[in-house]
């Protein structure tokens, strides 16, 4: 590779790709896409990381799969194409985490499988891979991967400190001395159980838009100023 | 007979789809605007249900499964690792058949259908069922309760929450909730709601 090809993969709009879904453009508090897993696997940081691993990979070399053949297939069997690479990769990646990681894998259960119906997947290779080169399908691929991991991460990390006192459930390291083991914290059950994933993320799509305002939906009914203070 | 009551009202109520396990989530945020599309929606998403747990139940059943090849003289096979490659097909597959089905002989349904049916393929609601199956083992006739079970308690799940958001537009909620922040609060709520459920043995 000679320096002006590296030049290119490195330019500016590469780096937007990659940059812009972490914060401005998340795939999970912007464009709603992928909530399904982000909010089943998060209970434990180990499954997260795994999952989150797992979904970059299969986005980015989708896109790039998909974005290299989108001149040559007719749009009106795109859908079953692009169902086809995405499921392959599945399909691999399954097979690697039941080989080398089969106990996060029973974890993980179907929701390995579904990254087929993840619509990160879909709707990046529909949005990005069908009008894009390969190389910047690619980084868009790691970028919405990268956006949702972060929000898995950080979604898990909050869930298993408070829930269980642990980090990374399978090799624990203790960060909150529990109570039961003669310390001062009582873990709050709730965190394990499916509500709290909502309400998190619902807290920091709320956190993500007072940061951003630009985010901010509209309402679709004014509340009316209160008229006649003086009475 | 009491076996597939219990795993009807086990599958609607303490293992919904949608609030237990979060399958179908990106739908079920999107399309739950309006009470009518929702029920539209699903209505769809039972009839798929209904019709490919069951179909996804046969395929894995006597072509998949580990020695399922037997009656073909193969007894050594095991495909089960295309499992997911073959459910997502069936379900594509169906929801094209049923498409043209409802489109040919019930005209009605089939406009007041609209968009959602060709959407559904890739609800994960619908794979996610079809993967349970063949990871808890049924056999036909649970795969048949199942499924009916499942969809139903999506379409529960998506008809309360959208009665819920066509409250919601006149409250004044802060700028940064509105909209996408609010839904997963009370989606969250409704999650709590529906673990009160959960124990009950009939």
């Amino acid at each position: 590779m000679n320096a002006e090809s590296k030049k290119v993969l490195v330019n500016a709009e590469s780096k937007k790709v990659l940059i812009e879904p972490l914060v401005d453009n998340n795939p999970i508090t912007l464009q709603v896409l992928g909530i399904c897993s982000a909010l089943a696997v998060t209970s434990q940081m180990s499954t997260a990381l795994i999952m989150s691993l797992a979904l970059t990979t299969v986005t980015a070399f989708s896109s790039a799969g998909i974005a290299a053949i989108r001149n040559h297939v007719p749009s009106s069997v795109r859908i079953i194409a692009q169902m086809v690479i995405i499921a392959s990769l599945v399909i691999v990646v399954d097979q690697i985490l039941k080989a080398f990681a089969y106990e996060v894998s029973k974890q993980l259960s179907v929701f390995v499988g579904l990254i087929i119906t993840n619509c990160i997947v879909m709707g990046r290779a529909e949005a990005y891979a069908m009008k894009n080169p390969p190389w910047e399908s690619f980084l868009d691929g790691i970028g919405n991967g990268l956006g949702y991991s972060l929000i898995l991460i950080s979604v898990a990390f909050v869930r298993e400190l408070f829930g269980s006192g642990k980090l990374l459930g399978i090799d624990p390291i203790d960060v909150l001395p529990l109570m039961k083991d003669g310390g001062w914290y009582v873990p709050n059950g709730l965190l394990l159980l499916p509500p709290s994933a909502f309400f998190l993320i619902g807290l920091l799509i709320w956190g993500v838009r007072t940061w951003k305002p630009k985010q901010v939906e509209q309402a679709d009914f004014a509340i009316m100023p209160a008229h006649g203070e003086a009475h | 007979m009491e076996a597939y009551i219990n795993l009807f009202i086990k599958s609607v109520f303490i293992e919904n789809m949608a609030l237990a396990f979060f399958l179908g989530m990106c739908t079920f945020i999107a399309v739950s605007k309006k009470i009518e599309t929702a029920v539209g929606l699903g209505i769809a998403v039972v009839i798929v249900q209904t019709l490919t747990v069951p179909a996804n139940n046969l395929i894995y059943t006597y072509l998949l499964k580990e020695g399922a090849l037997a009656w073909a003289g193969m007894p050594d096979v095991d495909l089960s690792f295309i499992a997911l490659m073959a459910c997502i097909g069936v379900i594509a597959a169906m929801v094209q058949i049923l498409e043209m089905v409802l489109d040919k002989f019930f005209p009605a349904l089939y406009n007041a259908l609209g968009i959602f049916l060709p959407l559904i393929t890739v609800n994960c609601a619908i794979l996610a069922g079809s993967l349970f199956m063949i990871e808890r083992d049924y056999n036909f006739a649970e795969s048949v309760v199942y499924g009916v079970g499942s969809g139903f308690g999506w379409a529960l799940a998506i008809t309360a929450m959208a009665g819920v958001r066509e409250k919601l537009k006149y409250s004044d909620v802060p700028p940064g909730l509105r909209g996408l922040g609010i839904t997963f609060i009370t989606a969250g709520l409704m999650a709590l709601g529906f673990m009160a459920f959960s124990g009950i043995q009939l």
